[in-house]
């Protein structure tokens, strides 16, 4: 085997290590990269910039501890972003896994600007069924969760006075890790009721989304932590994802630097190959 | 018998899913929720299968010392204390469920998410090869849709986002709907032979 | 129009108001309460099974301009025009548009729209009567009935030449030829076969073709006597995968050769299930891996790690997002609708095959008006494009 086919085989392992190291040291050290802000990210931004204060956000968790790193910093600035410009909010979960979550983040950001829990925003908490939650919240919110993630009764909340269907949220924002999640909030919220749907999701799920977003059935779409950056860069101020920009950064760029040198070897070893036919 | 009775469920209930988007009337888009819920009933019903399933075939593996057989017996510890620790004391923070949920489940599931940026530069590394114009061509949008989703490929060419959302938005678009087009009358299509009995492989009926 | 502002039961704020009303022909209409909204209209839902009412209107000229004064509108129903106006709720300034929710089918309602400015109220003329009553066919829909009609009808169409005999052309599909390749590689190897169904329930169509597709497959398997390991991550996906499998081998008379054991429930959790089977991949070392059904972020997971144990690996999936990495590490992908076309191709069985036909021949129908549609679009006629959008109302 010739050095050049042995460098296009290149250890797993060798690799691994390599874009661990690319992980950590910006993490530790960071470079400070600039974020520019896309079309996708600033329309959702927008979609809200342009909702009246006393306007209803619902939001959907559905993601799992696994992709918090990429989808709790959207969840956390969205929630701020409608905390900040006098919305209500109102969480709720598609996943098990998603309320604690989205929990926290709505609590986190309601601190920061003085909201309280029961009469600026409420977390319903988790209802499995997927599809058949968003139908049946569609037609009646309190028949659906008639208890918050805690078991009490939503009732006696004041930001649920006025809050009986789909008609009465002003924007739907999901936040997810796959299935249940953006599709089915499309077929349901924006296909069968015309509600304006805004979605964060994972960076491997986003290209899927783009025709949505492209055919107007999605205000707005945040695609895995860089979406996440742009947001905290419209809202001004530098959160988890900023920071993690400068390793995903490092990564992407050790990504293309494998694949330009693996066909670089690959295209010296075609033509030497070519050669020694000759 | 065994075989005609699902059969006329699921043509039954196959019917009522498609008449009921077409008539927003009563009785129709109850009973669609209805079906809708009595899956979830079922499904829920199923994981008493599944947890059997899993007790089962580890409390076998434990009592015939087969290899490995002591992380079967972490597996069921695992499954024993998640269980009754949730249904016990509820999932509220302070309890032994939240503890385990944000310091095992959450740390765990994310190391195993993170796995993937090691295997998308392996996978990479070694597929992404220009053996042809195409697979060039692949591989030159592939690296500026890269470079374009993150800071670093602004500082190295302040036009990569522009070039790299062009890309996402025209060509990934196309090439997005084309296969959901596809997919969707593959969709109608094998629907069509599940409700009209065509097909009952799934249901155990084969030939 | 009828204008008059309506005070909070506070003594001061009556006061105030008293003396806003009666300084108002010297200070202009502000004082008095903010402009009316105009061109109300309420109509009964379209497209609904009744109980609800569409209210429409122009919102008031102070709302977003003017005096800026509008806080929000004050919706209020009564069964008579003249009186009994009770209020429903308000809506934010910048809405116009409200859905009540709450009437008796065959009963006649009026409403009222009032502009208010948190403290005064401009109300509008009653509109109705209306009344709300439930729709036996949604009008929004007519072009998706279209679409299934002549769908459904090509594919039964087809279906039935098929019945009658007549041979269907179905184009090579490289990924299933090598399925016999897979198996016969495994038993040669005295290797199990892995076959992951996705990580969806049974609701998810993608898993029901992932299941049709182990039929197959554990036909194959049985003959060569090869053992096949099903892992699921859904309970009633397990329960059917056995009773597939289990009638596979009793189709090519096998029953014996049966395992119910091999086809276990892992766990619902995505990556929980991801790290189980790549335990299986890398202590089972299977020669064949099959992935068909529904897969999301775990799909390079898995199939990096087959990939690194050697073995032949064949995926399908309709998630357009994971295609790029089945093609990736796989030797063989089912793009989207081969993963449905595939049971039918393995089966050989006319009626399937025929429906493939009818597929395909409803592919060329789309495509046409696709292009029909660009070109018009093109020229500024947007009639098709518009008409082919499905009405959310």
């Amino acid at each position: 085997m010739s050095i050049f086919e042995r460098l296009t085989r290149i250890d797993r392992r060798i690799i691994f290590c390599t874009v661990a190291l690319a992980v950590i040291i910006p993490l530790l050290r960071p470079i400070g990269f600039p974020v520019s802000v896309s079309p996708s990210v600033k329309k959702l931004y927008d979609a809200i910039e342009a909702l009246p204060p006393g306007s209803r956000v619902l939001m959907s968790f559905d993601y799992d501890p696994s992709t918090m790193p990429e989808v709790y910093p959207m969840n956390f600035s969205i929630a701020k972003h409608c905390f900040k410009r006098g919305l209500k909010v109102y969480g709720m979960a598609l996943w098990a896994t998603g309320v604690s979550l989205g929990q926290d983040a709505l609590e986190k950001a309601a601190k920061q600007y003085d909201k309280a829990y029961g009469v600026d925003y409420i977390n319903l908490g988790f209802k499995a069924g997927g599809i058949v939650v968003i139908s049946a919240m569609a037609e009646n919110v309190v028949e659906t969760f008639p208890e918050d993630y805690a078991g009490r009764s939503v009732g006696q909340f004041p930001v649920m006075k006025g809050v009986r269907n789909f008609d009465d949220f002003d924007l739907i924002v999901d936040f997810s890790a796959g299935d249940p999640g953006v599709i089915q909030w499309i077929m349901i919220a924006y296909g069968r009721y015309g509600k304006k749907v805004g979605a964060g999701c994972t960076a491997v799920s986003a290209p899927a989304f783009y025709p949505y977003l492209n055919a107007g059935q999605l205000v707005g779409l945040l695609g895995g932590m860089k979406g996440a950056a742009e947001y905290e860069k419209l809202m001004d101020y530098m959160g988890t994802a900023t920071a993690g920009m400068d390793a995903q950064s490092v990564v992407h760029a050790l990504i293309v630097f494998y694949v330009l040198f693996g066909n670089a070897m690959y295209l010296v070893e075609r033509r030497r190959s070519r050669r020694n036919r000759l | 018998m065994r075989h005609q009775i699902p059969l006329i469920i699921t043509f039954v209930a196959g019917i009522t899913m498609i008449v009921q988007y077409f008539v927003p009337h009563e009785p129709f888009a109850a009973l669609s929720q209805q079906f809708r819920i009595w899956f979830l009933i079922i499904a829920t019903f199923a994981m008493i299968l599944g947890v059997g399933n899993i007790i089962k075939i580890h409390v076998e593996r434990i009592s015939r010392a087969r290899p490995g057989w002591g992380y079967s017996v972490i597996l069921l510890a695992g499954l024993a204390t998640t269980a009754i620790s949730g249904i016990g004391w509820g999932i509220q923070p302070g309890t032994i469920f939240f503890y385990l949920f944000w310091n095992l489940l959450i740390p765990l599931g994310s190391t195993m998410f993170a796995l993937l940026a090691f295997f998308i530069t392996s996978a990479a590394y070694r597929a992404f090869r220009a053996r042809t114009a195409e697979a060039t061509l692949l591989l030159a949008a592939a690296i500026i849709v890269m470079l374009s989703r993150v800071p670093v490929g602004t500082y190295l060419w302040d036009r990569f986002p522009i070039v790299g959302n062009w890309i996402m938005d025209y060509p990934n678009t196309a090439g997005q709907r084309a296969i959901m087009i596809g997919i969707a009358l593959g969709v109608v299509s094998a629907s069509l032979r599940i409700i009209l009995g065509i097909e009952r492989t799934y249901m155990g009926a084969g030939k | 129009m009828r204008r008059y502002g309506r005070r909070a039961p506070y003594a001061t704020e009556f006061i105030i108001g008293i003396l806003l009303l009666g300084t108002s022909a010297v200070q202009g209409e502000a004082l008095s309460g903010p402009a009316p909204v105009t061109q109300v209209v309420a109509i009964d839902k379209p497209n609904d099974s009744g109980g609800s009412v569409l209210i429409r209107w122009k919102r008031s000229a102070d709302d977003g301009a003017g005096m800026m004064s509008v806080k929000g509108y004050e919706i209020l129903r009564s069964v008579e025009r003249e009186k009994g106006y009770e209020h429903l709720t308000v809506v934010p300034a910048g809405v116009e548009e409200y859905v009540d929710n709450t009437t008796v089918d065959g009963t006649s309602y009026f409403y009222i729209i009032g502009a208010t400015d948190g403290v005064h109220r401009t109300d509008s003329d009653p509109v109705g009567p209306v009344m709300s009553s439930a729709q036996w066919f949604h009008q929004g829909r007519l072009n998706m009935l279209i679409a299934t009609v002549l769908l459904s009808g090509l594919v039964l169409w087809f279906i039935n030449r098929a019945k009658k005999g007549k041979k269907l052309y179905i184009r090579p599909i490289a990924g299933l030829q090598a399925v016999d390749e897979a198996v016969g590689r495994a038993t040669e190897m005295g290797r199990p076969v892995l076959y992951v169904p996705g990580i969806q329930d049974m609701d998810n169509i993608q898993t029901i073709a992932g299941i049709v597709i182990l039929g197959r497959v554990a036909e194959r398997t049985a003959q060569y006597g090869t053992p096949l390991i099903v892992p699921t991550s859904r309970s009633l996906v397990m329960t059917a995968a056995q009773e597939t499998v289990k009638e596979a081998y009793l189709n090519v008379g096998r029953p014996d050769a049966y395992n119910p054991d091999l086809i276990r429930y892992l766990t619902d959790d995505q990556f929980g299930y991801a790290a189980g089977v790549d335990g299986m991949m890398v202590r089972e070392k299977p020669a064949a891996i099959f992935y068909m059904g529904a897969f999301y972020a775990e799909s390079l997971i898995l199939a990096e790690t087959g990939h690194s144990t050697g073995a032949i690996q064949i995926a399908g999936t309709a998630m357009p997002a994971q295609l790029p990495f089945f093609v990736t590490a796989c030797d063989y992908t089912l793009i989207g609708e081969e993963l449905f076309a595939a049971s039918a191709y393995l089966s050989k069985e006319p009626l399937l095959l025929g429906s493939l036909k009818g597929q395909d021949w409803g592919k060329a129908i789309f495509i046409a008006i696709l292009l029909l549609g660009s070109i018009l679009a093109s020229f500024g006629h947007y009639f098709l494009s518009d008409w082919l959008t499905t009405g959310s109302l």
